[in-house]
């Protein structure tokens, strides 16, 4: 697959609310990306940012503000920015190989040409061996994989995520955390992810974004300058998940727990501040 | 770890793997033998119950008339029948009929079903309507079909259609309302056209519910073909079975009953395997 230049995002002042009479989602949100950087946006059950995520992808209208990708406008879904779910929400009359064509058949791409980069791209995710196997056939992990190489076959510039490993056990969870990561960077397009995870974030981002409040606003800024591969017991891993889970704390207005009452341990568990 | 181990391990494997087939194979062929065996045995209790009954008819001095009702004269009808043609013609004709009122009811109902899943206020609206010309037996528009349409074929194809479009609505809406909604957002994502819900997403989705749907409709289509071809018309299989009984030929008559009932049979079976065939459903 050819490398991606990934793009510019620039969200300015956006503003949502559902309905005029429902209190606002968030408020003025201002979020700045270059083109291949990997976003991660932290923050607890409630706070907008999957509503955020939905906005940026053009799945739902904005309130105010601005929301633009390299320039232009979001007001529509497109092939350039595509969303991948918390649930792979595969369709299940279909094999591997179609799940994964299904936006180049409404592309109306040629068929040859179609199942080359079909092939490629089930080759990317390691599932060549379950290409024309029915997805119902396949576990949470596999079908995740499936979704991603959907996603991934549209060759976006941005890719956005919304909990996708949420649902996944940790072991799975966290390989497909680091393989989402580097197949990023190897294509370079530009990651968006929310979750509630601290490790995920670490693992995953080049930035993470801490969304507290209600209306939800970013409050902290984050910087995750380490190396990849990002393994979790690195103790440079480590002592950036303690900084951002000082922050998340702060932000959202819970005392920060001692070392010694977190435990030591803690990098190796899936810790989720806030369920949902 | 020697490869000689190796080996061993991998046959023994290979090996159990291959047991595990043949054993599954042998419950499978098993459990298929044991289907077929019932449902002959089935059959064979249903013409048992038959011959019975004509049995009795025989014996019976009032009714010894009416014995040509019993399996063996109608099966000796069979090759008198087809000889001459009649099942065919008749055959043919009722399943052109049929045939024809079931487009009808597939291409109007399958929309209507859609709408009425998708769209709310198309639903609240046409609520009160459906139910109430669902409600009308489908033989009682008889009189009005006559007038309105020119040719009794027309009338009969109508009936059929006025009766069997009812389950594929509904069947259709119904399948629509298990969809998962996060599948047109999924759609939509990967650059969908309302062309591609339809056709890529929604009718390989509810496949299955309108097949369901279809295999209904066939079987209310098929009750309601026999009464309408009693009366105006001049052939088909509900004529010959009239026309028989004017005759007096009851061997006849109960040939062409047996033949409704052989038709059905098969006509059901297929939607049933196509059913089969296009459910995604685990």
């Amino acid at each position: 697959m050819e490398r991606r230049n990934g793009v510019r995002i620039d969200i300015g002042d956006l503003t949502h609310r559902y309905t005029a009479k429902t209190p606002l989602t968030f408020e003025k949100v201002n979020i700045k990306a270059e083109p291949g950087e990997a976003l991660v946006i932290i923050g607890r059950s409630g706070c907008g940012k999957s509503t955020l995520l939905h906005i940026l992808a053009g799945l739902l209208e904005k309130t105010s503000g601005i929301v633009q990708l390299d320039g232009k406008d979001v007001t529509e879904p497109s092939s350039h920015w595509i969303m991948m779910f918390q649930a792979p929400h595969l369709f299940p009359w279909m094999t591997v190989e179609q799940n994964v064509g299904t936006g180049l058949r409404f592309a109306r791409w040629p068929e040859e040409k179609m199942k080359k980069r079909v092939a490629e791209v089930i080759n990317l995710v390691h599932l060549d061996e379950f290409a024309q196997n029915n997805t119902q056939d396949l576990s949470g992990g596999q079908q995740q994989r499936v979704a991603l190489a959907r996603s991934l076959v549209m060759e976006p510039d941005l890719l956005l995520l919304d909990e996708p490993f949420s649902a996944l056990d940790a072991f799975t969870r966290a390989t497909l955390q680091k393989d989402v990561r580097a197949i990023s960077k190897q294509l370079g397009f530009n990651l968006v992810m929310v979750t509630h995870d601290i490790d995920e974030a670490v693992i995953m981002a080049d930035r993470a974004l801490v969304m507290a409040g209600s209306p939800g606003e970013i409050v902290h800024d984050f910087k995750v300058d380490l190396e990849d591969p990002r393994e979790r017991q690195d103790p440079e891993v480590q002592a950036m998940r303690a900084n951002l889970m000082e922050i998340f704390h702060q932000a959202a207005g819970v005392p920060v727990d001692s070392p010694d009452e977190e435990g030591d341990d803690t990098s190796q568990q899936d810790v989720e501040l806030v369920g949902n | 770890m020697s490869n000689g181990k190796v080996d061993v391990v991998d046959v023994g494997a290979d090996s159990s793997a291959a047991a595990l087939k043949a054993a599954q194979n042998r419950k499978k062929a098993k459990s298929m033998g044991k289907s077929l065996f019932n449902w002959a045995a089935g059959l064979a209790i249903l013409f048992a119950l038959w011959w019975f009954g004509g049995y009795l008819i025989y014996i019976n001095p009032d009714t010894t008339n009416f014995s040509d009702f019993g399996p063996i004269p109608t099966l000796k009808a069979f090759p008198e029948l087809i000889a001459i043609g009649k099942i065919q013609a008749a055959v043919f004709t009722s399943g052109y009929r049929l045939g024809a009122g079931l487009l009808i009811a597939i291409v109007v109902g399958i929309p209507i079903g859609i709408l009425l899943g998708r769209s709310v206020v198309f639903r609240e609206l046409s609520n009160s309507p459906f139910q109430l010309i669902r409600m009308i037996s489908p033989l009682s528009w008889e009189p009005i079909a006559v007038i309105v349409f020119a040719t009794w074929n027309g009338a009969i194809i109508f009936l059929i259609a006025v009766a069997a479009v009812w389950p594929v609505v509904f069947a259709t809406a119904a399948g629509l309302a298990k969809v998962d909604p996060a599948w047109f957002k999924v759609a939509r994502n990967l650059g969908a056209k309302p062309w591609h819900m339809v056709t890529e997403i929604i009718l390989p989705a509810i496949m299955f519910d309108i097949l369901t749907g279809v295999r209904l409709a066939l079987g209310v289509g098929w009750i309601v073909l026999v009464p309408a071809e009693f009366l105006g018309v001049t052939s088909g299989l509900g004529y010959s079975i009239a026309d028989a009984r004017e005759t007096l030929s009851y061997d006849h008559l109960t040939a062409m009953v047996l033949t409704i009932g052989i038709m059905g049979y098969i006509l059901d079976s297929s939607c049933a395997m196509m059913i089969k065939k296009y459910s995604w459903h685990h």
